[in-house]
């Protein structure tokens, strides 16, 4: 596949990187990234996938854009509100760059339907707001053997992680069981500062373009943690393996996907 | 001894445990917290089986489920 005259333009300052060039911009082209949750994480991450090229994109989320979504929900605009999400955010990614196709699902990720959204995607961004998706979204990345990004967000705090398959730890490795429901807060509940998404959300981004490149350290076996009130960025070093983990260790006690019970959230993805 | 917690190096008596560190570094809601002592995780359940030496690194990992 040969660059348009456009695309050499409009992809100009990745392919005059070394760690892109021209065979990194197309290996983008050719990739594919699925984000779950089309809110404050999923929409800076899906924004940027779509403007370096990132070939196909999907996006899955069940909810409507509520006008409380507009704070920090930047690829959703205020003639969007009662708007699907997805759609919305299709359309958004579509006028920023018309080289991506955008796959929609309008649904909530579940145990009897995510390892079908997984399987065609080289990257997957968990951009959901509750712990339920979170655990499900890493047993099934581990059982599929999908590398993804993890993340969380909340006042002025933020955090992520990268598994990829064999190369360091999971979610689940690190906190073993969701907490219980209301145990710790939402985002709706505790409020959450917009440009957190933002800076997080593009990490994420961030993250699955260096997988899809092959360039550079992901952050597998880290945690990173975001504290905006201090402005600092802490790179937690995680064991590289956990032995007795549930869905990852050497003996396994999790080889179902489970649906746990969900807490109240302003848009339950 | 001293103790490096969340990256900062603090000065604590000899042999505390993992529970009176977590109480005394005011650590929220505790039961959901993992801590890494040296890298290794440890779980509420395991809190009271941790000793604390001169020199271990700690750092608390709390649960962060927003995205919304």
């Amino acid at each position: 596949m040969a660059f348009s005259n456009e695309q050499i333009e409009r992809y100009s300052r990745h392919i005059i990187l070394k760690e892109v060039g021209a065979k990194g911009q197309k290996k983008l082209l050719n990739s594919s990234v699925l984000i779950i949750g089309a809110g404050g994480l999923g929409a800076p991450a899906a924004m940027y996938l779509a403007a370096a090229g990132v070939g196909t994109i999907g996006i899955a989320d069940a909810d409507e854009v509520d006008l409380s979504n507009l704070q920090r929900q930047i690829i959703h605009a205020t003639k969007d509100v009662g708007k699907a999400k997805v759609l919305s955010a299709k359309e958004t990614m579509e006028e920023m760059n018309p080289d991506v196709k955008v796959n929609t699902y309008r649904t909530f990720v579940a145990s009897d339907n995510i390892m079908d959204l997984i399987k065609d995607y080289d990257f997957i961004i968990d951009g959901t707001d509750n712990f339920p998706a979170k655990f499900l979204i890493n047993d099934a990345c581990v059982m599929a053997k999908k590398p993804f990004s993890h993340a969380g967000i909340i006042r002025f705090q933020g955090q992520l992680m990268t598994y990829v398959p064999g190369e360091g730890p999971c979610y689940r490795c690190i906190f073993r069981d969701p907490p219980p429901k209301d145990a710790v807060p939402t985002c709706k509940q505790a409020g959450v500062i917009g440009a957190m998404g933002g800076v997080i959300g593009s990490l994420q981004a961030m993250e699955a373009i260096k997988y899809i490149l092959g360039v550079g350290d992901l952050l597998t076996g880290y945690l990173l943690t975001y504290d905006a009130l201090k402005m600092e960025f802490r790179k937690i070093k995680l064991p590289k393996e956990v032995k007795d983990c549930a869905v990852c260790g050497e003996n396994p006690t999790i080889t179902e996907l489970i649906d746990y019970e969900q807490a109240e959230c302003d848009g339950v993805l | 001894m001293k103790l490096t917690i969340s990256g900062e190096v603090k000065e604590y008596k000899d042999g505390i445990s993992l529970v009176e560190l977590i109480e005394a570094e005011k650590v929220q809601t505790p039961e959901y917290v993992t801590v890494s002592v040296n890298d290794d995780l440890h779980g509420a359940r395991d809190f009271d089986k941790i000793t604390l030496k001169d020199g271990d690194n700690i750092e608390f990992l709390y649960f962060m489920g927003g995205g919304c």
